[in-house]
């Protein structure tokens, strides 16, 4: 509902790329797409793919969804959108596979269920089919790069606790006992808690201070 | 229909006509479709060339010293044969030659159930010193921290430089089977130790080694020319 009363004020360029950034964070604020959230966050180099993964689909389908909102009927929508976003997953999926199999290989299933992902059919069905081409570029973009900086977010502490190293480079020394449950899935709920907990800290204090100066 | 008030949770749609609706499933399809050839035709030769690296370097790695090798299969006969260009085979081999052309060794895929799914293994075995030389861990799952130490503890690892894999002298059987002992119980070449914390794991590689030594290691054994031969 809040992208329904946003679109009432239409919003400036800027401010569509920039909302998904943080104000509309996908996993911070939105809680959207978990499942790779809590998944894959539990090395740096994951976090990135997956991220960068998820907004080349963001980006394409948001193309492709926005190009053909007027041809497309109401009634079929939600099947178009699958068959395009499904068809970009598969093209991320292979991309990948050809840069690396190790990657690939540590994704596991993961890169294949950005087909569910809801950031993207949430994406695509509130902001894609209802606005021009430009737009729900800078939309997806906007969305892509705070999905990705969340799970970045997700992933450095994690892999810096639970291993010692930062996208495989040792950065706390041998002393450290790394921190097994930072890599099990369990951490993953930990840490995704503390960032909420922060960013829900930093909105509220945000909307005293106005409450105060007004 | 069309002049109707709309009820207000749910806007009325306009009528479509069914034709329109496949039309556009239909041509959205088609570019998907066309999309998907595209990238796999680009792609294809990359993923096959990495697969293919990815392969070669497992195989040199648990062969120390092979500089090439050559993939064979067994036959209803119980002979191997070379694997032929684009064949894929449910069970191959990977022999193994130093610059030379001498038999350095085999390497063989190996799966068993670990404690979290399958592990996939791939061995070098060396038939001139009955042992096997190199472990490599292709896929698991096994827990982050604890059991996927299997894959690079350079003390578990160090068990499978040389670990005796003992033949009958008809080469039909296993006279000393592979044995998996506590951290620090070695005693003799066939037994391996265990990671600490990662009893199962540990467990689990033991007895893919074991399981696997026994069913292909008497093949090898009566086609050890046929290998030595290479091509």
């Amino acid at each position: 509902m809040t992208n329904d009363n946003l679109l009432k004020t239409p919003p400036t360029d800027m401010d569509t790329f920039l909302k998904g950034l943080w104000r509309e964070n996908p996993v911070f604020v939105q809680v959207l797409g978990m499942c790779p959230v809590l998944a894959v966050t539990n090395t740096v180099v994951n976090s990135v793919v997956m991220g960068l993964a998820t907004t080349f689909v963001l980006f394409t389908s948001a193309v492709f969804v926005s190009t053909f909102r007027k041809v497309i009927p109401k009634q079929v929508r939600i099947a178009s959108y699958i068959l395009i976003i499904a068809t970009f997953v598969t093209v991320a999926d292979y991309v990948i596979q050809a840069v690396s199999l190790e990657v690939h290989r540590s994704l596991g299933a993961y890169l294949s269920l950005i087909v569910v992902n809801c950031v993207i059919l949430g994406r695509a069905e509130a902001f894609s089919s209802k606005n021009t081409i430009g737009k729900s570029v800078l939309d997806a973009l906007g969305m892509g790069v705070g999905f990705t900086f969340a799970l970045l977010c997700l992933g450095v502490v994690r892999e810096v606790l639970g291993n010692g190293t930062f996208a495989g480079i040792q950065v706390l020394s041998d002393s450290f006992e790394p921190w097994i449950v930072m890599i099990l899935p369990a951490g993953a709920f930990f840490v995704l808690g503390g960032w909420l907990f922060l960013f829900n800290w930093l909105s509220e204090r945000k909307k005293q201070r106005q409450a105060v100066l007004a | 229909m069309a002049n109707e008030p709309k009820p207000f949770p749910f806007p009325q749609q306009p009528e479509v006509s069914s034709f329109k609706m496949v039309a556009v499933m239909g041509s959205v399809g088609l570019i998907a479709s066309i999309l998907l050839v595209v990238t796999f035709q680009l792609t294809g030769p990359r993923i096959e060339a990495n697969r293919r690296a990815y392969l070669e370097s497992a195989v040199l790695t648990v062969l120390p010293g092979a500089t090439r090798f050559q993939a064979f299969r067994p036959t209803e006969e119980n002979a191997l044969v070379l694997v032929e260009e684009g064949e894929k085979p449910a069970l191959q081999f990977y022999a193994g030659y130093d610059g030379d052309d001498a038999l350095i060794g085999i390497a063989i895929e190996a799966q068993g159930q670990g404690y979290a799914d399958v592990v996939r293994i791939l061995y070098g075995y060396n038939p001139s010193c009955a042992c096997v030389v190199g472990l490599k861990v292709l896929e698991s799952k096994e827990t982050p921290g604890l059991g996927d130490k299997i894959s690079r503890d350079p003390a578990f690892l160090s068990n499978f430089e040389a670990l005796e894999v003992k033949m009958s002298a008809d080469g039909l059987q296993i006279e000393q089977e592979v044995e998996l002992v506590k951290s620090g119980a070695k005693t003799g070449p066939w037994q391996i130790e265990a990671i600490t914390g990662a009893t199962i794991s540990s467990r689990a590689v033991t007895d893919i080694i074991r399981a696997s030594t026994e069913a292909l290691l008497p093949l090898i054994q009566q086609n050890l020319a046929t290998l030595e031969a290479g091509s």
